[in-house]
């Protein structure tokens, strides 16, 4: 394990206990991500790209081998504010404004106000969101309001940035720009992104790396290091290498169904 | 505004109905005094007559008007023992006992608000609370309240405590209850998403419950206040019935049965009603001035 090691996963499983039997959510995954990566997670429902990234923040716990972030164990990355986490939904608080929604974090750590102010402004600078810090979330757009969540995980500079398919619930129009901006602000800020996905041309337009996985055991069945260069305009996904890519992974997953259905 | 027009059709039906039954429930009566004077009644001395009784079986909303009318605002103006004539309100003015049932209605409604929201502030954060509580506090409403009522009142009149806080405790037990049930729904509202955020901030659960219970549940707490206020007044009612009829308005129910008063007893269940609603109201306008300052209304 190197110095720039920021996710290390050996043999990693978890197994959920229900009343209808064990359901193997991981099995034997293991994985390295380098501090800089972009790493997405791809799979059908089910694959435990989710689960994985949950064992990540110490939302979950393991059941089989180990898993380490920067070096500690899930908890301890956690209790050291290693990592901002971004939901599907914003689940922004509608009795905050979105300067206070992106404070909360800030808060809870207590940092002294100054601070707060000058680092609500510095993320909303970055995701796009200067001039809304007083509306009240039920005033934005879908997109601006996981804008505004992204701008919370950001509050606290943690180098890892983890995000559950931030962009799932928004419209195709709205997630390319956002897809956009999000390079831009991993090229920006060098930050370690962890994705959770379930779209093809997503997973290649952002990844540096791509992590196809398939369900029942979830478990990798690919790991693909994108060709791509870390120049990427929209229209990238018509190049030759973007469609190879995406072929490639598209043949992964088909690959995983394969054994299932 | 829109409001209105259904409001007044409503209140107008009802006037109607109620008029309609005021003549079959005394005509009884009119028919008595008439075979006792020996004459025939015409139907319109009939109605005439039924609307006017002394001690009818229904009084005509009118005549509950005029006494609400007379108990209150002319009693104090005009009155013997009136504001105006002695400087302290009359004993036998609404105004009075309505004062006497709406302190102890506010001090039990306090009471019972603070015990609910404590109460479900342990609910939802202890485990043994959680299990062991709540059934409690249902059954404690299975008791009737007429039962239990004169024995508070006697329990603490023993130990020397009568008056005013005996008819709170009584609020009180009533009024824990919408609050501890309704708390409990709004400081468990936060959904799973929710508290792992909070999780990932290694919040503890002071900050949990400062930052998201508790705020989120500020919406359940005033509708559980609108429930608990008006359980708060027939809490006090109830306890004034046993006191001897002294005071207040349970005093004043009780006294008019005692006396075949059914216009008092209607003009003091019309005050009560008049009290409640004045109470919802005024909590609906603290619910929307705090949800506007607190931006969750749109």
């Amino acid at each position: 394990m190197s110095e720039q090691t920021v996710i290390e996963a050996r043999d990693l499983g978890l197994t959920f206990e229900t009343n209808s039997g064990p359901i193997h959510a991981l099995k034997d995954v293991n994985l390295t991500i380098e501090k800089g990566d972009f790493v997405s997670f791809i799979g059908p429902s089910g694959c435990g790209k989710t689960t994985f990234l949950r064992v990540v923040a110490d939302l979950e716990q393991p059941t089989a081998g180990e898993i380490t972030v920067n070096g500690m164990t899930p908890a301890q990355a956690r209790e050291a504010r290693a990592y901002g986490y971004v939901f599907q939904a914003a689940g922004l608080y509608p009795w905050r404004n979105i300067e206070r929604n992106v404070k909360l974090p800030l808060e809870i750590m207590k940092m002294d106000r100054a601070e707060q102010d000058r680092r609500v402004s510095e993320v909303l600078e970055l995701v796009d969101l200067k001039g809304f810090e007083k509306s009240f979330p039920w005033q934005l757009s879908g997109g601006m309001q996981q804008r505004a969540s992204i701008a919370r995980a950001l509050a606290f500079d943690a180098d890892l940035l983890l995000m559950d398919e931030p962009f799932g619930a928004l419209d195709e129009i709205v997630r390319d720009h956002l897809n956009e901006q999000l390079i831009a602000l991993w090229k920006r800020t060098g930050k370690t992104i962890g994705f959770v996905t379930h779209s093809i041309p997503e997973a290649v337009y952002l990844s540096t790396r791509i992590v196809v996985m398939s369900p029942r055991p979830g478990r990798i069945t690919d790991i693909i290091e994108s060709p791509l260069p870390a120049e990427r305009p929209l229209d990238i996904r018509d190049s030759r290498e973007f469609i190879e890519v995406a072929h490639r992974v598209r043949e992964g997953l088909r690959e995983g169904m394969s054994d299932v259905a | 505004m829109r409001s209105v027009v259904p409001v007044l059709t409503v209140v107008a039906v009802i006037l109607v109905l109620w008029y309609a039954a005021v003549i079959p429930m005394n005509a009884q009566w009119a028919y008595d005094q008439a075979a006792r004077a020996e004459v025939d009644l015409s139907f319109s001395d009939l109605v005439a007559q039924t609307m006017s009784a002394d001690r009818p079986r229904l009084p005509a909303p009118h005549q509950v008007v005029v006494e609400l009318w007379n108990s209150t605002v002319m009693e104090e103006l005009t009155g013997r023992f009136g504001l105006v004539e002695t400087g302290t309100l009359s004993n036998r003015s609404l105004i009075y006992h309505g004062w006497v049932t709406l302190s102890a209605t506010l001090v039990g409604f306090g009471i019972g608000t603070a015990l609910g929201i404590l109460l479900a502030v342990g609910i939802v954060h202890n485990r043994a609370m959680d299990r062991s509580v709540m059934p409690w506090a249902i059954a404690s409403q299975t008791i009737p309240i007429l039962a239990i009522a004169p024995m508070i009142i006697v329990v603490l009149n023993a130990v020397g405590i009568t008056g005013l806080i005996p008819k709170a405790i009584i609020s009180a037990y009533l009024s824990f209850f919408p609050v501890v049930v309704g708390m409990v729904s709004g400081l468990r509202a936060p959904d799973a998403m929710q508290l792992d955020l909070m999780h990932t901030y290694n919040a503890n659960r002071w900050e949990i419950f400062a930052k998201l219970r508790w705020p989120s549940s500020v919406p359940f707490l005033f509708a559980s206040l609108k429930v608990g206020i008006a359980a708060s007044l027939i809490g006090a009612i109830v306890g004034e019935l046993p006191t001897g009829a002294v005071a207040g308005l349970g005093a004043r129910l009780l006294s008019g049965s005692y006396y075949g008063q059914t216009i008092q007893i209607w003009s003091a269940l019309f005050a009560a009603a008049i009290l409640a609603a004045g109470m919802v109201a005024l909590i609906g306008l603290a619910q929307r001035i705090t949800l506007k300052r607190m931006g969750m209304m749109q």
